[in-house]
C-alpha cells in the first residue's frame, strides 16, 4: 500500500487550500450570518475548474479522479461547509448521473456547461413524505405526446433557487414501486417549476435549500436520462457516490475545527501556562486528530476503489458514517477547548459544529448508512 | 515574445524557522512555496505571453524537491521548466546568478522576469547578477511592464517614490507586489503541467564544474533573532504615567 498523494493531488490540494484561505475563509462567517452564497466565489470556482473536476476534458471537466475531486471538497469543507457541499452536490448528485447515464445529445447540452461551471447544478429527490425511503415518491411524470408532465413537491433541495439544471425524479408508473421511478432533466424557467419557500437551517446557512414545486410542467421527452423505471438505481448509485463527497465535506469540516483547537490551545493562557499544557486537552487533541486521520484513510479509499472500478457501495456509506459522526465529535470538542468563547460567533469553531450536524443527516442518514453496510457484510 | 522567469523555492511564509544539532536551518517537514515575489514575476510572464502569443520558460538553481515549484508555474500557464541542480548544499548568490545566466543563455529571450528578492535570504541580487553576466539591463522593483515595439516601459520603484522607465529589450525585470495579482493553477491547468517539458540538469550539463560557480561567501553560523522581552505597562493616572514614560524613555531606553 502506497500512503502518498500524486504529484497533481498534492499541487491540487495546496491550490485549493490557498483558494480557499484567501478568498473563501473571509467571507465564510458573513455568508452564515446572511444565509446567503456568494455567487462570485461560484465564478472563481468555475474559472479554475474546481466545478467538474472528475469529469473528461471532452465535457469541460478537469479530467481528474475522485482522490482529487474529494480531496477539493475537503480543502473547501476546512474552511466553509457550504462551500464544500456547494461543489458536492453540483459535482455528484446532478453533474454525475447526467455523465454515467445520459446520452451524448444530453451530455453535450447539460453536462458541459455545468462542467465548465457556466451553470449551477442540483438534485431532487426527497420529499416531505419520501425521506430516507426514497421508493415512496409521490411526484408523477406523465408522457404526453412528445413530452413529460411533472406534478408534485420537491424539499430540502441543496443548490435550489440558484441551481440552473436540475435531476430530478419521480414515479412514471406508480403500481411497479421502485421500478416504476424515472430520472429527468428540468432547466429553471421552464413554466410549471417554481420555488417554493426557502429553509432557514441550524448550519451550512450559507447553501441554499429550497422546495421545487412542479404543478403541470412540461419538459421535452428527450430529458428523460436513461429509460424509464431505471430511476430509483440510478439514485442509489447516485447516492453512493455522493457520499464520498459528504464524507470529504465532514473530513474537512473536522480538520478545519481541530487546527483552530491546536492553535488556540497553544496560546489561550489559563493558570499561568497554555492550556494545552494540561494533559486533559493533550488528550482531547490526540483524539481528535486521530478519529480525523481514521477518517481520512476511509473516505480517500472510497474515492480509491471508485477510481479503480471496483465496488465501493460499502466503503463510501462507511466513510460516510465515520467522517460524519467523527465531524460532530470533533467540532464539539473544538468548541469545548475554545471554552466561552467558542459558544460564540467570533471564532469560526462555532458555525464548524453547527455545519458538522447535517453530515450525519444529508445524502442518507448515519442510520442509513448502517443500514447499507450491513446489507453488504450480510449479503 | 520569449519569456524566460527566474524563480525560487522557498520555505512557507508560515514556516517555523529552526536552527538543527549540526547549526543549520532545519529543512525537514517544512513546507515549502514558490518564491511570493517570483510569482509575480511569472504571472507579468504569463500576461505577456497571452498578449504577444508568447512562451514561458521557468529556470530555478535547486535539489529535486525545487521541481514543486516549477510544476507550480507550469499549471498556472507556463511552458516549459528547467532545473539546474547544483550538486551543493550551500551556495551563494554568485553561485545561483552564474548557474541561470548559463542556463538561460542557452535559451532564447526577450524579457526575463524575476521576483526583486526571494523571502528567504532576501539578498535581492541574484537577477541583478544575472543581467550583469548577460550584458543586458536590468530595472529592478517594478509595479507595472508594458511591452511594445521591442522596447519595455516599466514603473520601477525608488527611494521615497517611482520612476518610469524605458529600456530597450532583451532585459531583466524584478517584480513587486503589486505588479499583479497572481492566478491560481486551473486544475485543467495542473492536469496539462505534468505533460510539458521539464529539463533536469546538473552543471555538467551546461560546461560547468563545480569549481567555477563555487560559493564566494560561506556562513560561518546561523542563530535565530533572540526572543523579544515582554512589553513593560506603566501603570497609573494618565498625567503620572506619561511622567514615568518620559522618565523610562530618558533613563532605561536612553532613546530621549
Amino acid at each position: 500500500m502506497i500512503f502518498k498523494l500524486s504529484e497533481e493531488q498534492e499541487l491540487l490540494k495546496k491550490t485549493v487550500r490557498d483558494f480557499a484561505e484567501s478568498e473563501i475563509a473571509p467571507k465564510a462567517a458573513e455568508m452564515d450570518e446572511k444565509e446567503e452564497y456568494d455567487m462570485t466565489l461560484w465564478s472563481k470556482m468555475a474559472e479554475m475548474g474546481l466545478t467538474g473536476i472528475p469529469y473528461p476534458d471532452d465535457y469541460d471537466g478537469a479530467g481528474m479522479d475522485n482522490l482529487s475531486y474529494a480531496i477539493a471538497v475537503e480543502e473547501l469543507s476546512r474552511v466553509c461547509a457550504s462551500s464544500g457541499v456547494f461543489v458536492s452536490a453540483h459535482t455528484s448528485l446532478c453533474a454525475w448521473p447526467i455523465y454515467a447515464f445520459g446520452t451524448e445529445d444530453q451530455k453535450q447540452k447539460f453536462l458541459k456547461p455545468l462542467s465548465s461551471g457556466d451553470k449551477l447544478g442540483a438534485m431532487g429527490l426527497t420529499e416531505p413524505s419520501a425521506g430516507s425511503d426514497a421508493s415512496s415518491l409521490k411526484t408523477m411524470a406523465v408522457k404526453e405526446g412528445n413530452e413529460y408532465v411533472l406534478n408534485g413537491t420537491k424539499i430540502f433541495i441543496t443548490n435550489g433557487y440558484h441551481a440552473e439544471i436540475y435531476v430530478i425524479f419521480a414515479t412514471t408508473d406508480r403500481s411497479k414501486g421502485t421500478r416504476g421511478i424515472s430520472a429527468f432533466i428540468v432547466e429553471k424557467d421552464t413554466p410549471g417549476f417554481t420555488f417554493g419557500k426557502k429553509e432557514h437551517k441550524l448550519g451550512i446557512r450559507a447553501s441554499s435549500t429550497y422546495e421545487l414545486v412542479f404543478e403541470n410542467c412540461r419538459i421535452p421527452a428527450e430529458n428523460l436520462l436513461g429509460q424509464e423505471g431505471q430511476g430509483f438505481k440510478m439514485v442509489m448509485m447516485t447516492l453512493d457516490g455522493g457520499r464520498i463527497g459528504i464524507a470529504a465535506q465532514a473530513l474537512g469540516i473536522a480538520q478545519g475545527a481541530y487546527e483552530q483547537a491546536l492553535g488556540y490551545s497553544k496560546i489561550r493562557e489559563q493558570f499561568g501556562k497554555p492550556i494545552s499544557a494540561n494533559q486533559g486537552l493533550q488528550w482531547m487533541l490526540a483524539d481528535m486528530s486521530t478519529q480525523i486521520e481514521a477518517a481520512r484513510l476511509l473516505v480517500y479509499k472510497a474515492a480509491y476503489l471508485k477510481d479503480n472500478k471496483q465496488p465501493f457501495s460499502k466503503e463510501a456509506a462507511m466513510a460516510k458514517l465515520f467522517a460524519s459522526e467523527t465531524a460532530m465529535a470533533v467540532t464539539t470538542k473544538a468548541v469545548q477547548v475554545f471554552g466561552g468563547y467558542g459558544y460564540t460567533r467570533e471564532y469560526p469553531v462555532e458555525r464548524m459544529m453547527r455545519d458538522a450536524k447535517i453530515t450525519e443527516i444529508y445524502e442518507g442518514t448515519s442510520e442509513v448508512q448502517r443500514i447499507v453496510i450491513a446489507a453488504n457484510i450480510l449479503k | 515574445m520569449k519569456i524566460v522567469v527566474c524563480m525560487k523555492q522557498t520555505f512557507d511564509t508560515e514556516a517555523k524557522i529552526a536552527v538543527d544539532a549540526n547549526g543549520k536551518i532545519n529543512k525537514q517537514g517544512v513546507s515549502l512555496i514558490m518564491n511570493p515575489y517570483d510569482e509575480f514575476a511569472v504571472e507579468e510572464a504569463l500576461r505577456i505571453k497571452e498578449k504577444t502569443a508568447g512562451e514561458v520558460t521557468v529556470v530555478t538553481v535547486a535539489g529535486p524537491e525545487g521541481q514543486d515549484a516549477l510544476r507550480q508555474a507550469l499549471a498556472m500557464g507556463a511552458d516549459k521548466a528547467v532545473l539546474v541542480d547544483p550538486g551543493m548544499d550551500e551556495i551563494d548568490e554568485f553561485t545561483t546568478a552564474s548557474i541561470l545566466a548559463k542556463a538561460i543563455s542557452e535559451i532564447e529571450y526577450d524579457v526575463l522576469l524575476g521576483g526583486f528578492r526571494a523571502i528567504d535570504d532576501g539578498s535581492a541580487q541574484v537577477a541583478g547578477r544575472v543581467a550583469e553576466i548577460l550584458g543586458i539591463p536590468v530595472v529592478n522593483v517594478i509595479t507595472k511592464l508594458e511591452i511594445a515595439d521591442g522596447k519595455a516601459v516599466a514603473n520601477s520603484e525608488i527611494e521615497g517614490g517611482s520612476q518610469t522607465v524605458e529600456v530597450a529589450l532583451p532585459a531583466m525585470f524584478t517584480a513587486q507586489k503589486g505588479l499583479n495579482e497572481p492566478r491560481y493553477p486551473s486544475m485543467k491547468g495542473i492536469m496539462q503541467a505534468k505533460k510539458k517539458p521539464m529539463d533536469k540538469k546538473v552543471l555538467g550539463d551546461l560546461g560547468l564544474d563545480a569549481g567555477q560557480v563555487a560559493p564566494k561567501v560561506k556562513a560561518i553560523s546561523y542563530f535565530l533573532p533572540s526572543a523579544r522581552a515582554a512589553g513593560k505597562i506603566i501603570p497609573g493616572e494618565p498625567a503620572d504615567a506619561a511622567r514615568d514614560l518620559v522618565k523610562a524613555l530618558r533613563e532605561e531606553a536612553k532613546v530621549i
